[in-house]
């Protein structure tokens, strides 16, 4: 994560400014339309009007408890207000980010290419798609697009948080570029892909603002079950008083309404839009931006996750680690052979072969320059390099090209070279086959290099029931050592395009979901394919729209904390759900002996907590209900602790601390709460 | 409490647990439609069945299609059991030549065994022929058990496949329910019964002279009382071995005679009662097992059958341990258990069966969707009464009436999935299927219509003195209990009375009639459309990340989910009728 994203996620929790706001907009959402999005609040909402009604009216009338009546419906008023004040926090960490964003979609000028070659000055807000502009060095890019002319550094860290700049060039997979983000150095043509309000920047101040939030496919559910719930609690309460006055023992509707109020499920209805509202909010601080919260449950349900060998799983470059000869070849001879051929080679397997032979064999690095040779560059049909010298015809390549380079020569490759190369494969190495005149000379092993704490994170991984399968180039026998090194579940060798596609139409068919990062366009389908496709935002445009999630900081391991934060978004709603459901029980032995024990002053054998009198037992019961959803915004906001282990072993340690933690706490709370109002003599 | 019930009591559950799993397999086979060592003799049955009602046994139902064939099925034997009883006295064996019955008692009784409840608002011994007893209830009982053992079927099998639209066959499943499972064990039951003495007759009623003649005086309505010497006692007979082995095999309860399984004719000795107690719970124990072979994951079975277990034994604890208690009231008397007494509160129980036996019927018939009484509920301490009432609020899944107990306690293991499956950081998953909205919003409405009849009509009732009231004998919270016992018993079908309710009244019989009615179909439609949406989805492989529902935490948490749910919605009601009402007996009151 870099270090600007950082200092966003240090955002303190209750940073005053957003708290301000938030209080404000909570007044604001206590209109009856906002309300009815969530049937639980909106029935508190409803019993709130009714006791202030009903309040108003014994004022006159002179009936009722006033104290009483007055301390119940301003507490009815409270648990909505907090509900909607948690809700306005988490959309308050948003907007504040959504600000800072907003000042990079300052009007800038566009340098427009017309048809004709001429350039017009107009506002980036009149571009449209396919418009073509020229952005030079100091200028800020105008609009989303793709480089189709030049190369240029660009500082995307008004998007990225990033400060090191970022290549950008026509062509290839680093062609997309970003409006609102500033041009260092050269000039670049770029042709615009997005309308105004359409582009990246728009998108992602819509998403952190969750102005376009739509309610996810868990959380529709898990509303419907809190609706269920309220509605059955609605059936007790209301069927209560029938009885109530066949008992001979009616109850005013301040208390029934209490009763109703404490027991459907206020904090889990309270804190839901919240914790979903956080949970994207949690992967924008990671720099991850999804295009539907529906990504980020998915991100939880993954079972198959595809991670790219390079990059993610290995860093990206080889190294020379060995040579080893062919019958009759001395190790100088291969050495010198290898750093001629490697001389004009820029790769990083290049250099790292010339450095080897320096290293090994003390054989200086000739310039390239100085000697009178011609370099053979690597292309895709010969799938050699090599360099033609005094005579000498070097050739290094992989075994299958070398060996066709070898046979058309009239030789073949000796099978004790083809040995080593299995054996290099079967190590994870990647053999280079060097060549001279051909004669095979040996075997460079390149090597390649496992992050550190891969293998720790895909243990992990697999105690949460997910399976790695790494993609990879490599014929299948390197592919399984480094498979093995790294410690992943399985792995897909000599991977094309297409068979990315295929795994991941196979595992879907099994009924699992995939994941998987990708950058390039051809990774595009399989990145639309996949339940969560994460592209990188180096990466083109293709992949980012094929995608449902864009990585920032395009690093190919934020993979795994996205399948933490989705985890950890259901695992809040699930804990809230269950603390909010065990509460109830305490509530009951708050309220129902304090409603009939005027009447049967037996049922206070029922009142267990020995609570002051009926009505500070009420009250209690109330107000502990308003404030435990204050009291859990935190815990919303940031989201239960997530330690990777197995469900069985989460659902253990969950079970214990918010199913009985959610038993125990509240008989705990009503009867603090309980003992301060009756020191308050409030009740 | 005696070592000599508990022991009872432990050899009872000991063998449902080990007849669960061969009675279990063998279902299994019945409705995968694989071998049995019955099939030579059924499969020719079965085949002519299928050809005479054109069924092609082969066609796959969609749960519309299913729910709608359980429905024209329970409609047209519904109208046949109406129409039987309203002409029975131009019908043959009537021996005590009885009319035709009244219309809203005929409605009651139709919707009542076509829905597997029972009860009974009538006397059965002066009011239904023998061949309205065989004809038309007696069949039900077996139908109402098929069709409840069909559904648990279809739902089990919405579970196990994937990616499938269809749920079996109804009439398939109805026939081979009956066949194969119902008949056979009901034809040895029967025949043992009758060696316990269980009788089996077409006579006509035994008037029998009684050796001490009894002197009644009774007060009339214009105050005059009159004296009658009583000295013959009518004794009424029939074909009761047979009713009685379905009565209780396919948790119906509906009793030959009015005192159900306390009559000598129908419950003679303690070895009948045990066998009875075990009829009761026989299918639903082994269905438990028929789920875990069916879906792939025999350890979900006996995690389910656990919870059941856990639950049964809180309930037999309770019951068990109230009513061994002294009588407060009584403080004079030695009420304690020795070899001349029972002990503790022997009113409305037979001294053959004694307090273990009859709480642990009262338990069982109430966790099941039986109803079968072998004492007086109503006479049972407020805290000994509070566990039949509470086991049918529950939703009678405690093991459960056949089939409609499993079905019900899949819901709750739908929504505990639903509400803890979260915590694992996953969507639900229950066996690898997605638990979605529509499979929650189902199972909700399931969960609402039950307490919405119970707690409505009872609300009704109790404001309304002369429908519901006048029909109270007792007042006060025992009063309220008898009421919410009544709506509870319909709505759940179970059909066993707290008695003290005259419920033969158009008003109960019509209200009763119709909780009976939507408490079986409106529950079973949204069950079967939870089923047909699960058998539609794809099965996400286990991995260590699967919500795990084979571990003794899982019966953890479903059985809190059960109680909590459950007593969370009734608690305010019962905490006006029998939790008063103990604590009232403890200071002194009674009603």
């Amino acid at each position: 994560m870099s270090t600007a994203s950082q200092a966003k996620g240090r955002r303190s929790l209750f940073d005053s400014a957003i708290v301000r706001r938030a209080a404000v907009d909570a007044l604001v959402k206590l209109a009856p339309k906002t309300m009815m999005k969530n049937p639980v609040m909106f029935v508190v909402e409803v019993g709130s009007v009714l006791t202030t009604v009903l309040l108003i009216y014994d004022r006159f009338t002179g009936h009722g408890h006033f104290s009483f009546d007055l301390q119940i419906t301003l507490w009815l008023w409270f648990t909505v207000l907090f509900a909607n004040f948690a809700e306005a926090m988490a959309e308050g960490r948003g907007k504040a980010q959504a600000d800072a964003l907003r000042l990079a979609k300052s009007e800038t000028t566009a340098y427009k290419v017309s048809k004709s070659g001429t350039i017009e000055e107009i506002p980036s807000s009149q571009l449209r798609a396919d418009d073509v502009v020229k952005v030079v060095a100091g200028q800020m890019i105008p609009g989303d697009g793709e480089v189709i002319v030049g190369v240029a550094s660009v500082d995307e860290s008004a998007i990225t948080g990033e400060s090191a700049p970022v290549i950008r060039e026509a062509g290839g997979d680093r062609s997309a570029v970003t409006g609102g983000t500033r041009v260092l150095s050269d000039e670049i043509t770029v042709r615009i892909t997005s309308n105004p309000g359409e582009t990246f920047l728009d998108r992602m101040i819509a998403l952190v603002e969750g102005a376009e939030r739509q309610k996810t496919p868990n959380e529709i559910a898990l509303n419907i079950l809190l609706a269920g719930l309220t509605i059955i609690f609605l059936l007790a309460v209301v069927t209560l008083q029938p009885y109530a006055i066949y008992s001979g023992a009616p109850q005013t509707v301040f208390v029934l309404i209490s009763l109703l109020v404490c027991l459907i499920p206020t904090t889990i209805g309270g804190l839901l839009s919240a914790i979903g509202i956080a949970g994207m909010d949690r992967l924008v601080q990671h720099n991850v931006l999804a295009t539907s919260g529906r990504a980020v449950e998915a991100a939880g349900d993954v079972n198959t996750l595809l991670l790219d060998k390079t990059g993610t799983i290995t860093i990206g470059n080889r190294e020379a680690s060995e040579f080893v000869t062919a019958p009759g070849v001395t190790s100088e001879q291969l050495a010198d052979a290898a750093q001629l051929s490697s001389l004009a080679d820029e790769t990083p397997e290049g250099r790292s072969i010339v450095v080897l032979a320096k290293q090994q064999y003390n054989l200086r690095g000739r310039e390239f320059a100085n000697l009178n040779a011609e370099f053979i560059p690597f292309s895709a049909t010969t799938r050699m390099s090599g360099i033609e010298v005094d005579g000498r015809s070097i050739r290094k390549g992989s075994v299958d090209a070398i060996s066709n380079y070898l046979i058309e020569h009239g030789s073949k490759l000796p099978d004790l070279v083809r040995e080593s190369v299995d054996a290099i494969s079967r190590s994870g190495g990647t053999p280079l086959v060097v060549a001279e005149n051909g004669r095979a000379l040996g075997v460079i092993h390149l090597k390649d290099v496992v992050k550190g704490g891969m293998k720790e994170r895909f243990d992990q991984l697999r105690a949460m029931g997910i399976r790695t399968i790494m993609i990879t180039g490599d014929n299948p026998l390197t592919a399984a050592a480094i498979a093995r090194e790294a410690g992943v579940d399985d792995f897909l060798a000599e991977a094309k395009p297409k068979d990315k596609m295929d795994l991941i139409k196979r595992e879907q068919a099994e009924g699992k979901l995939v994941a998987m990062t990708g950058d390039g366009t051809n990774d595009a389908p399989a990145l639309a394919q996949a339940d969560v496709g994460v592209a990188m935002n180096s990466g083109t445009q293709a992949a980012k729209e094929a995608g449902n999630m864009v990585d920032l900081d395009s690093n190919p391991t934020k993979l795994i904390e996205i399948v933490a934060i989705g985890k950890q978004l259901l695992m809040t709603r699930g804990a809230l759900t269950t603390f909010s459901i065990s509460n109830d029980i305490a509530k009951y032995f708050a309220i129902i002996p304090a409603m009939f024990a005027g009447a049967f002053p037996v049922l206070n054998a029922l009142n267990i907590m020995h609570l002051h009198n009926p009505e500070s037992a009420i009250l209690s019961a109330v107000i502990f209900n308003a404030l435990i959803i204050v009291a859990l915004i935190p815990l919303a906001l940031r989201g239960v602790r997530y330690r990777p282990m197995s469900a069985a072993a989460l659902l253990q340690r969950n079970l214990v601390v918010y199913g009985i933690g959610g038993i125990v706490a509240p008989f705990i709370g009503i009867k603090l709460i309980d003992m301060l109002i009756t020191a308050l003599h409030l009740a | 409490m005696s070592l000599n019930g508990w022991l009872q009591i432990a050899l009872f559950i000991a063998l449902i647990l080990l007849l669960a799993k061969p009675m279990g397999s063998y279902m299994t086979r019945v409705f995968d439609r694989r071998r049995t060592w019955l099939d030579p003799i059924l499969v020719p049955c079965e085949r002519l069945l299928y050809r005479l009602t054109g069924v092609d046994p082969d066609q796959e139902m969609r749960w519309t299609q299913y729910a709608m064939a359980m429905l024209v099925f329970s409609a047209a034997t519904l109208v046949l059991t109406y129409v039987i009883e309203r002409i029975q006295q131009v019908l043959p064996l009537n021996p005590q030549h009885l009319a035709a019955v009244a219309p809203d008692l005929a409605f009651n009784t139709a919707v009542s065994f076509t829905t597997n409840t029972n009860w009974q608002s009538y006397t059965p011994e002066t009011t239904m022929s023998y061949l309205t007893q065989m004809l038309g209830l007696a069949t039900h009982n077996f139908w109402s058990a098929a069709v409840g053992i069909a559904l648990a079927i279809a739902f089990i099998r919405g579970i196990a496949r994937r990616e499938m639209k269809t749920l079996g066959n109804f009439w398939v499943d109805l026939t081979r329910a009956t066949l194969w499972v119902l008949l056979p064990i009901c034809i040895v039951f029967a025949v043992t019964l009758t060696s316990q003495g269980v009788i089996q007759n077409f006579h006509p009623y035994t008037t029998a002279k009684l050796v001490q003649p009894q002197t009644i005086t009774t007060t009339g309505a214009d105050g005059k009382t009159t004296t009658t010497t009583v000295t013959t006692q009518t004794i009424a007979q029939g074909p009761v071995a047979s009713q009685e082995a379905i009565k209780m095999l396919g948790t119906n309860g509906g009793g030959f005679f009015n005192t159900n399984s306390a009559h000598p004719f129908e419950n003679p000795t303690p070895l009948s009662n045990f066998l009875q107690m075990l009829a009761i719970f026989l299918i639903p124990a082994g269905l438990t097992v028929t789920l875990g072979t069916m879906v792939g994951s025999p350890k979900h079975g006996w995690a389910v059958l656990a919870a059941m277990t856990i639950l049964w034994f809180c309930g037999v604890f309770v019951c068990y341990r109230a009513e061994a208690q002294p009588n407060p009231l009584m403080h004079n008397v030695d009420q304690h258990a020795s070899l001349t007494q029972s002990g503790g509160n022997m009113e409305g129980k037979e001294v053959r069966f004694g307090i273990a036996n009859s709480a642990l019927f009262a338990t069982v018939t109430t966790d099941a969707s039986c109803g079968a009484v072998n004492a007086m509920h109503d006479s049972f301490t407020p805290l000994g009464g509070l566990v039949p009432l509470t086991n049918i609020m529950l939703g009678e899944i405690v093991f459960g009436g056949v089939g409609a107990g499993l079905y019900g306690m899949l819901v709750f293991v739908v929504i505990s999935v639903f509400i803890a499956g979260l915590m694992v950081g996953r969507t639900p998953e229950y066996l690898g299927k997605k638990i979605e909205a529509y499979d929650v919003q189902m199972s909700m409405l399931y969960l609402l219509i039950f307490p919405l009849i119970i707690l409505g009509f009872a609300a009704i009732a109790v404001l309304m003195p002369n429908l519901g009231l006048s029909a109270l004998t007792n007042h006060g919270p025992h009063g309220l209990s008898e009421v919410l016992y009544a709506y509870a018993s319909a709505t759940g079908n179970n059909g066993s009375a707290f008695a003290g309710l005259s419920a033969n009244t158009h008003w109960y019989n019509y209200s009763l009639g119709f909780a009976m009615f939507f408490g079986r179909f409106m529950m079973a439609i949204p069950m079967l459309a939870i089923a047909g949406n699960l058998a539609g989805k794809k099965i996400v492989p286990e991995t260590a990340g699967t919500f795990p529902v084979t571990t003794p935490l899982f019966t953890v948490l479903l059985t809190s989910v059960i109680v909590i749910v459950g007593a969370l919605t009734f608690f305010p009601a019962l905490s006006l009728g029998p939790i008063l009402e103990h604590l009232l007996l403890h200071a002194g009151h009674t009603f």
